[in-house]
C-alpha cells in the first residue's frame, strides 16, 4: 500500500495542484461560469444530481463494457482464424481493414437505423471500434513465437492445438494486453459517439443535452465523472495484466526509467 | 584417416544420398546436394561446416521436422516419415518459455507427449541437478543467466529418455569461457547416459573435442567433405587440448574445411 501510495503520489499531486491553479483561475479572473465552471462548480453539480448521473454513468458503462468484451472475443476469434487460415486471411482482412478505414462517427447514424436508438446501437458502435486494435495485436503476438520452439514442440508429435494451447497462445498474450490497452479507451469513444448520434440516456447523451441548456458545468461534471470511469476500466486491464502475465509485467515496471544500462 | 571399417554396433541413424531444395523468392536453393553418412547407437557424431552449408536443414530432417527433396533418412532402421517420440532437441538459444518456471519449461516435452508430469518430476529435479541447477526449480527463465538457460535446455531435451539427441550449434551463443564450461557439462551428462547424439558447430575444437567422429560438410551446396574419426581416449579432459593429437585433429578438420 506505502508502495502504491509511492508510485502514484506524483501523478495525484499533478492533478490536485492542476485542479487548484484551475479554481484559483476561475476566481481570480471572473470567468463566467458557462465558459468554464470552476472544478469545485462541477464538483457541486456531481453531489446534487448524483441519482442522475450515476444512471447516465451506468449506462455508458454497461454499452462500453459490453461492447469491449464482444470486441476482444470477436477481435481474438478473427486473429486466429487469419494466423491459422490462409484463404480466410485473404477473405476476412479486406473486411476488417475496411471496417477501420470508414470512420465509426460516419456510419453510427446507418448502425442507429439498423439497430435503434438503444442499447444495441451503442455496444456495436463501442464493438467495431475496440475490435481492430485486438486483431491487430494478437495477430502479431501469435506470430511472434520462437520458431525453434515450435519445432520442439512439433519434433514430440505435439498437435498444433496443443502447440498453441501451451505454447503459441501464452506467447501471444503480453500483445494481447496491448491489444486490451487500446480497445478499452477505444470502447468508451465508441459509446459516446452512439450516445452523441442518437439516444436518451447516458454521458454522452448528457453532455449534449447540457449544451443545449448551456449548463457547462453539467458538462464538466459528466467529463470528470467519465474520465474517471476510463480510468477506472484502464486500471482493471492492468489488474488484469499484473494478474495473468506476471512474468511479462515485473520487468517493465512503470515509473521506472529505461536508460539505467 | 578414413573409418573404412564395419562398424560392429547397430547404426541408429542412416543417411544415404539425402538432397533438400528449398524455394526462396521462387527461385530453388540447394541447400544439401548429397550427403550420406551413419551415426552409430551410443556414438558422438558432430558435424561441421560453414554458414549455410545445410547443416541445420540435415538435423531437421532427420527430426523428421521436413521432408527430405530426394534420398532417404532412417533412425533404427525405418524411415523417417514424420516427427518420432524419440528426439530431444537443443537450439541455439535456449528457448525456454519465459511464463514457465525452470521446472515447467524442463517438463514441457512430457506434456506435449501426453505422459504424466508428475511420474516425470523427480526425474527432471534429478537431471536439474546433475547440471547444478537445484534450488532453481522455481525460478524464471530470465532470473537465470545464458549459461545457466542453455544447461536447463539441455535438460528438456533429456527428461523424456529419447534414444537420440539433436543440438543445433547449442554453445553458439555463449561466451568463450562459458562454453568452454558447457562442453565439459555436456561430456559428463553423455558419459553417464550414452545417448546416441548429432551435434551441430562451427568450433573445429569443440567438434574434435567432444565427438567419436567429425563429418565435414562442403560450403554450400552441401556433401559430406570427409570424416574423421577422432581417436582420443574418454573420458576427456581439457587438458588433452593442449596434446599434440588433438592439435593434429583441429588442423586435419581445418585444412578440410577450408581454413588457411
Amino acid at each position: 500500500m506505502i508502495q502504491f501510495l509511492r508510485r502514484h503520489s506524483l501523478p495525484v499531486a499533478t492533478l490536485l495542484v492542476l485542479g487548484v491553479l484551475w479554481e484559483l483561475a476561475v476566481r481570480l479572473f471572473d470567468i463566467p461560469n458557462f465558459i468554464i465552471p470552476a472544478p469545485s462548480a462541477a464538483l457541486a453539480k456531481i453531489a446534487a444530481h448524483a441519482g442522475t448521473l450515476s444512471r447516465h454513468l451506468l449506462t455508458t458503462l454497461y454499452e462500453t463494457v459490453l461492447g469491449f468484451l464482444f470486441g476482444i472475443a470477436f477481435g481474438v476469434l478473427a486473429a486466429i482464424v487469419i494466423v491459422y487460415s490462409d484463404t480466410l486471411q485473404r477473405v476476412i482482412y479486406p473486411l476488417i481493414v475496411l471496417s477501420q478505414v470508414l470512420p465509426k462517427i460516419a456510419i453510427a447514424p446507418i448502425l442507429m437505423i439498423w439497430a435503434g436508438y438503444g442499447l444495441l446501437s451503442k455496444v456495436l458502435i463501442a464493438l467495431l471500434i475496440s475490435f481492430f486494435p485486438m486483431v491487430v495485436s494478437t495477430v502479431t503476438g501469435l506470430r511472434a513465437v520462437d520458431p525453434d520452439l515450435v519445432d520442439l514442440a512439433r519434433s514430440l508429435c505435439a498437435s498444433e492445438a496443443k502447440i498453441f494451447r501451451k505454447i503459441r497462445f501464452p506467447n501471444a498474450l503480453p500483445y494481447v494486453f496491448v491489444g486490451l490497452k487500446l480497445s478499452i479507451t477505444l470502447a468508451v469513444i465508441g459509446a459516446i459517439v452512439g450516445e452523441f448520434i442518437g439516444g436518451s440516456q447516458g454521458l454522452g447523451y448528457l453532455i449534449l443535452s447540457s449544451n443545449f441548456q448551456m449548463d457547462t458545468a453539467m458538462m464538466f461534471a459528466a467529463l470528470f465523472l467519465l474520465s474517471a470511469m476510463g480510468l477506472a476500466l484502464f486500471g482493471l486491464v492492468l489488474l488484469a495484466e499484473r494478474i495473468f502475465i506476471p512474468w511479462s509485467v515485473s520487468d517493465q515496471e512503470p515509473g521506472e526509467p529505461m536508460a539505467t544500462a | 584417416m578414413v573409418n573404412r571399417m564395419p562398424d560392429p554396433r547397430p547404426p541408429m541413424i542412416e543417411i544415404s544420398g539425402l538432397r533438400k531444395v528449398y524455394a526462396k523468392r521462387g527461385e530453388p536453393v540447394v541447400a544439401i546436394a548429397d550427403v550420406s553418412f551413419i551415426v552409430y547407437e551410443n556414438e558422438f557424431v558432430s558435424i561441421v561446416g560453414r554458414s549455410g552449408c545445410g547443416k541445420t536443414s540435415i538435423l531437421k530432417v532427420v527430426a523428421g521436422l521436413m521432408p527430405p527433396s530426394a534420398g532417404s533418412v532412417k533412425v533404427k532402421g525405418a524411415p523417417v516419415t514424420g516427427p518420432r517420440r524419440e528426439v530431444g532437441m537443443v537450439f541455439q538459444a535456449p528457448v525456454l518459455p519465459p511464463w514457465r518456471t525452470i521446472l515447467d519449461n524442463v517438463l514441457l516435452p512430457i506434456e506435449m507427449l501426453d505422459l504424466d508430469v508428475a511420474t516425470y518430476r523427480p526425474k527432471a529435479l534429478e537431471l536439474l541437478k546433475l547440471v547444478g541447477l537445484e534450488g532453481f526449480e522455481g525460478r524464471y527463465p530470465r532470473e537465470l543467466s545464458g549459461g545457466m538457460q542453455q544447461r536447463a535446455s539441455i535438460v528438456r531435451a533429456l527428461v523424456h529418455d529419447p534414444r537420440l539427441l539433436l543440438m543445433d550449434e547449442p554453445f553458439g551463443a555463449l561466451d568463450a569461457i562459458t562454453r568452454e564450461e558447457m562442453n565439459l557439462e555436456l561430456l559428463r551428462i553423455w558419459s553417464e547416459q550414452r545417448k546416441t547424439t548429432l551435434l551441430v558447430t562451427h568450433s573445429i575444437s569443440e567438434a574434435v573435442f567432444l565427438s567419436d567422429r567429425v563429418v565435414i560438410m562442403t560450403p554450400r551446396p552441401g556433401r559430406v567433405a570427409e570424416e574423421i574419426k577422432i581417436d582420443l581416449p574418454r573420458p576427456r579432459a581439457s587438458t588433452m587440448k593442449s596434446s599434440p593429437r588433438f592439435i593434429e585433429y583441429v588442423e586435419a578438420v581445418g585444412r578440410r574445411i577450408g581454413m588457411p
